[in-house]
């Protein structure tokens, strides 16, 4: 599995850690509830299909990165800085 | 008062040479991480280039040269390699002393790519990988930093604690790569 | 027998080799397969259930029949292919599945025996009694079983792994291989192009027949010359691709050194890692055999392994050869052998319109049913379209059951091969594996023509995929003859006949699962083992599952095929695994004070990858809890010196850290004074302890955040998350400095006075009181000092770069020693935190919470922080938590262990009357006891009770008291000292 780094490129999968949903990204507010923050830290789909989980480039660049990808074809469709993912949803 | 005896990171371990590749520690010298502040990269660039004469590098990049080097040396940092960093830098970037932090090596050869093909999951040939280009990617277990100095050479930096692994696992490929040219 | 003037063996070149210790004639170019059927050599293995006599079947990397073992000693390799050995000087071969010998096996009873082992015979029959299966099945069934073995010693021999990058990587140097690399190579691509043989030209080796006006030898070795001479082409011989994964990730066995002599400090395989922008899967096709009575006898070969051995090695594989066919192709067997001079008994067609034949007689519509011969084939029976029968005396039956497509690669991306009833096999469909065409026979195209033609065709498409262009390609003049066959998998009759040669299954087998209701390819599969192992159904597959579908009633398309999976071929775990055994399997980190330690005659322990000293003997200490004793008693009396360096030290700078660190630690950090340090804890999101440690404000925006040894990576990541993924708004830099400081602990009544001999400035209570921080000249060297401590005394932690390490460790120590103290290890380190109560990850294990350890108060209530709102869920605080306890024993036994069980005074100690259990435990000098650390349910409520610890493992139980976990210095006044 080869996936592209937003900085340094296409690269081995051995170079990244592999952390799951992107959804970590959408922490809510202390006080949004039980239900909201069950969800958040335990509730994940396991979808047949299109994802969006978080890497690390660990060996690589040091970044975070949302990969979003097919879990059928094992096709990536696109990486995005996770930074830059998270400024646009303020 | 009893003087503090520095040692290389490699004391006692280089150099090496197998099959027309050598492997050498490269001396001591200051290491600073440079990492600028928001939107400070512009100035720090700028501060560079006045002070130590080179550009902060572009992604993947090293500018620079033998003695006075700065090499991207993941998101938003560089390494900058030889000369005492100008406090001048300090108002834009974070500044870090990383003199210590890493043992420097030189891979030195006309089969140098061979040898780095058998530890590095990055395609280091010529062609994809010229002088002047550097990449953060790991070699067998250890996470490094590799830039091309020249056509058959190759700065490696590895975390200094790991020195010994090192030069272990470049010597194994060596070996391999030199026996199966030998003769 | 050698045949003169033929082959591309090397005829001036002879040596010699063993099997079972017979020296064997051979010459350079031989593989193992092709000297002993030139010496006459027949049996040469035994299968794997009936231990039959096997002799060598094919010419590849597909042979099912002659597995053999290579060398002697630790490094033997079991199961290797003979057809896939060279041969050198000097070589050790060794028959095996074979006890006392090859020619009088005793297992071979099983052969006698076969009317009860048939499919699923284990299941059915070792079921009960249950006792049985451990002590008595198991064993006889284990010895029984297996082909090959391994030494059983360490294996001395190196291994290599390497990454290689292509635009073009080209599957299979066969004609089709060879013309698309050719193509592609003259465009300029960087093109790899790999083959599991020893020579590149796939069947063109084996054949008689011409390409572009010269032989199809000459032609291969011609193009493999231009293409040598490319600098962007790169050709690996010896080179299976493994399997395809994903985003052109390809797996590839280089077999570097199986075929010398002198190894030369080469490693014996490589395993590639290709990823390639596009590929081409040319891998060729199998012959495959056909199903009749007794047609696994040594001897029985398919016809175009036969026309290898003559075409290729100068081998007539028999003196009386005979031909078992359904399609025209295996004619050429027959013909090329009237040539070279060999008889050939005849050939059975089971068409009734086969061509006519040249030299030799054609029987038309027969069929083989049965053969003899015990060790070797002796003779072969066939049936005439009326129903008689006859025999001729034969030593070779050259059979052909048509040809399979080698599709493997195909599928290993759940791709599924369609069935395509021209060729009557199973052919690829594009696009199963993103950017991998396929081209020649694996692709059902059979003709060299054919094959030339798609080589070209497919390195077209894949360059123009990668905006290369391509000159126009003429391809080779070359034979195009029509593939005709008819379809023929099983001879009607009596007996067993074989589908899977190794693992013995044959047509009844496939059968008998079909009556049993395994009716699913993949359940008659694991039924019968059929495809299993060795055979991987390159051999066995089609035909296998053309039975099945016949017994079930169904047609070929519809009955389906198994799944093919990765490895193509077998792939050694030595090279998979290459460079990771021994002291490669992780980097050792080892600290500056790793020499003076080692010298000092401390015993090494590994934390992660560090290597940190156990403790440190002095003359005429005999136990380890002497040293121990010693270290932690000069801790407490005078002064002891460890080194810390392998804490995780990070590095923060920036505006917002205050900020951030209020964020990911329960406590607050903003409000820290510059020049001050301070503990924290960290959680994860769920509320459970991440890890603890002191941060330092070394400045208005810089802080340095040291962590534990086995969370530095962890928290490093952690930090970079809630960074970029929860606060890229916050100005911060974070840099690991771990490295950069080599770092001593400074512990003892004594250690300000050690200290202020080699600072600079001397320090005093007022100038460093407890939790201070800042930068010190140490010796002239510029550095930093903490006032933390671990152990409970009056402490401080020194740092200076790393490259003073050695010297200052050297330096502290001696000090230490004159002033009656010493350098301590990690057991004392252990003892000290214990008689503290300090934590460690055995307390922080990933199940506890900032309520358990009795840091709730810690979590501020001004503030958000990283675990907060779920650190505050009903059910993780109150009583019914398991919260840290100190443990002393007060009864007759004395020891306490770390993992044992707690429960109340009295109970029976099972699980349901649980209450807790000790985390850590070590002997106390300082209170001449054991102290144990412990999770027990609401422990802090029952301070004073009294417990029983019971060690089921260890037999261990201690009547223990429960206490505060701080035994020693509660008050806090030793620190502050």
């Amino acid at each position: 599995m080869r996936i592209k780094c937003p900085h340094c490129g296409e690269r081995d999968r051995r170079e990244f850690y592999y952390v799951g949903d992107a959804v970590a990204l959408d922490r809510p507010d202390p006080d949004a509830g039980d239900v909201v923050w069950d969800d958040y830290v335990h509730n994940r789909d396991n979808p047949a299909g299109v994802t969006r989980d978080l890497w690390y480039h660990e060996s690589g660049c040091s970044t975070w990165i949302v990969v979003t990808r097919n879990t059928v074809t094992h096709e990536i469709l696109k990486t995005e800085l996770a930074s830059k993912v998270k400024e646009a949803m303020a | 008062m009893v003087d503090l005896m520095a040692k290389s990171p490699c004391d006692g371990l280089l150099p090496v040479e197998h099959g027309g590749v050598s492997l050498s520690e490269i001396d001591m010298t200051v290491l600073t991480s440079v990492s600028p502040y928001k939107g400070q990269d512009k100035a720090l660039s700028a501060a560079l280039k006045e002070a130590h004469g080179m550009a902060f590098p572009g992604i993947n990049r090293a500018t620079g040269k033998e003695g006075a080097r700065a090499i991207w040396f993941g998101q938003g940092q560089a390494m900058l390699i030889g000369p005492d960093p100008a406090s001048s830098l300090c108002v834009h970037a974070a500044v870090t002393d990383q003199s210590d932090a890493w043992v420097l090596v030189r891979l030195e050869g006309g089969r140098a790519e061979d040898v780095l093909a058998r530890l590095v999951p990055v395609d280091l040939r010529q062609a994809a990988f010229k002088r002047g280009h550097t990449a953060r990617t790991q070699l067998q277990h250890m996470m490094i930093s590799v830039t091309r100095t020249g056509d058959s050479s190759f700065l490696i930096m590895a975390f200094r604690s790991m020195a010994k692994t090192l030069v272990h696992d470049l010597e194994t490929a060596m070996r391999g790569v030199a026996a199966r040219h030998a003769g | 027998m050698r045949i003169n003037g033929k082959g591309l063996v090397d005829r001036s070149t002879p040596l010699t080799f063993t099997f079972d210790g017979h020296s064997v004639d051979a010459y350079a170019g031989d593989t193992v397969a092709s000297a002993l059927l030139a010496a006459e050599v027949k049996l040469v293995a035994r299968s794997f259930k009936y231990h039959r006599p096997r002799g060598v079947m094919g010419a590849g990397s597909e042979e099912a029949g002659a597995l053999i073992t290579v060398g002697n000693g630790a490094g033997q390799d079991p199961n290797v292919r003979a057809t896939m050995q060279e041969v050198y000087s000097g070589l050790e071969t060794r028959s095996q599945n074979r006890w006392p010998s090859l020619n009088f096996d005793v297992l071979s009873l099983n052969d006698l025996a076969s009317p009860f082992l048939s499919a699923g015979f284990y299941y059915k029959t070792f079921m009960w009694p249950k006792a049985f299966w451990e002590k008595l099945y198991e064993p006889v069934i284990r010895r029984a079983a297996g082909i090959g073995g391994l030494s059983g010693e360490h294996n001395p021999d190196s291994y290599e792994k390497a990454y290689a990058f292509c635009d073009f990587l080209v599957i299979g140097a066969g004609s089709a291989g060879l013309m698309a690399a050719l193509t592609a190579g003259r465009a300029g691509a960087d093109v790899i192009l790999c083959d599991e043989d020893s020579i590149m030209g796939g069947r063109l080796n084996g054949e008689t027949y011409d390409v572009g006006g010269a032989t199809g030898q000459d032609w291969a070795a011609s193009t493999v010359a231009e293409l040598a001479s490319m600098d962007n082409v790169r050709l690996m011989t010896r080179t299976t691709v493994t399997g395809a994964y994903d985003q052109g990730t390809f797996g590839a066995l280089e077999r570097v050194s199986h075929h010398l002599e002198d190894r030369g400090g080469r490693p014996v395989e490589c395993f590639w890692r290709i990823a390639a922008k596009r590929s081409v899967l040319a891998a060729g096709s199998i012959e495959r055999p056909v199903a009749f009575r007794n047609n696994d006898r040594p001897g029985i070969m398919t016809a175009s392994a036969v026309r290898t051995y003559l075409n290729r090695y100068g081998v007539a594989p028999g003196k009386a050869v005979t031909v078992f066919a359904n399609n025209d192709d295996a004619h050429r067997t027959a013909r090329d052998l009237v040539e070279a001079g060999v008889h050939v008994a005849g050939v059975i067609d089971t068409r009734r319109d086969a061509p006519d034949g040249d030299g030799y007689e054609v029987y038309k519509g027969a069929e083989i049913c049965n053969s003899e011969g015990r060790k070797a084939l002796e003779a072969v029976t066939f049936r005439y379209p009326d129903g008689r029968e006859d025999k001729l005396q034969t030593d070779c039956l050259a059979m052909s059951g048509g040809w399979n497509p080698s599709v493997h690669m195909t599928c290993h991306m759940n791709g599924r091969p369609v069935w395509n009833e021209g060729i009557q096999s199973f052919v690829p469909v594009d696009g199963t594996v993103p950017g991998m065409l396929t081209a020649g026979a694996c692709n059902g195209v059979f003709s060299t023509h054919g094959a030339l033609t798609q080589g070209i065709a497919a390195a077209q498409e894949a360059l123009s995929d990668l905006g290369v262009k391509t000159a126009k390609a003429d391809v080779p003049k070359a034979e195009d003859a029509p593939y005709r066959l008819k379809p023929l998998w099983a001879v009607e009759g009596k007996g067993r006949a074989w589908l899977d040669f190794q693992n013995d299954v044959t047509v009844k087998d496939v059968k008998l699962a079909a009556a049993e209701n395994f009716r699913s390819v993949e359940h008659m599969k694991r039924y019968t083992t059929q495809g299993m192992a060795p055979d991987q159904g390159k051999n066995s597959n089609v035909a296998a599952l053309a039975v099945l579908a016949d017994a079930t009633g169904r047609g070929i398309p519809e009955t389906g095929t198994t799944t093919f999976r990765p490895p193509y071929v077998p792939v050694s775990i030595a090279a998979m695994g290459a460079g990771s055994q021994g002291i490669g399997f992780a980097p050792q980190r080892f600290t500056t004070s790793h020499k003076a330690s080692v010298e000092a005659g401390a015993p090494m322990v590994e934390v992660g990858m560090w290597y940190r000293p156990s403790f440190f003997p002095a003359p005429g200490e005999k136990t380890w809890r002497q040293s121990c004793d010693r270290e932690v008693n000069n801790v407490r009396n005078a002064v002891g010196v460890c080194d810390v360096s392998t804490l995780g030290k990070i590095d923060l700078q920036g505006p917002d850290v205050g900020e951030f660190l209020d964020f990911v630690y329960t406590n607050m950090f903003s409000t820290l004074k510059v020049g001050r340090t301070r503990y924290g804890l960290m959680l994860r999101e769920d509320g459970t302890v991440m890890d603890d440690g002191t941060t330092a404000r070394m400045g208005e925006n810089h802080y340095v955040m040291t962590t534990t040894t086995a969370a530095a990576g962890p928290v490093m990541r952690h930090l970079e998350y809630v960074h970029q993924c929860l606060r890229p708004d916050l100005d911060v830099s974070m840099i690991s400095v771990t490295e950069q400081w080599a770092q001593f602990a400074v512990a003892g009544p004594k250690s300000r006075e050690l200290l202020n001999g080699l600072l600079a400035e001397e320090i005093n209570s007022d100038s460093w009181p407890f939790m201070a921080c800042g930068e010190a000249l140490i010796q002239g060297v510029k550095g930093r000092l903490f006032r933390i401590s671990f152990s409970g005394e009056h402490a401080y932690e020194v740092a200076v770069p790393s490259r003073y390490g050695d010297s200052l460790f050297r330096l502290l120590v001696s000090r230490a020693e004159s002033m009656g103290g010493g350098a301590y290890g990690m057991e004392a380190l252990n003892v000290l935190r214990i008689e503290k109560g300090h934590i460690t990850h055995s307390e922080i294990h990933g199940r506890t919470n900032a309520f358990d350890i009795g840091f709730a108060r810690m979590v501020s209530a001004k503030k958000d922080c990283i675990g907060k709102t779920m650190s505050e869920r009903p059910g993780l605080v109150g009583d019914t938590r398991e919260q840290l306890v100190g443990l002393k024993p007060i009864g007759v036994v004395k020891q306490l262990t770390a993992g044992a069980h707690l429960f109340e005074k009295g109970a029976d100690p099972v699980r349901v009357n649980e209450q807790g259990y000790t985390t850590s435990v070590g002997f106390s000098p300082t209170l001449e006891t054991y102290l144990g650390l412990g999770f027990l349910r609401n422990g802090r409520a029952r301070h004073g009770e009294e417990i029983q610890m019971v060690d089921h493992l260890r037999g261990i139980t201690t009547q223990c008291v429960v206490c505060d976990p701080v035994f020693i210095d509660p008050e806090g006044g030793r620190v502050r000292g």
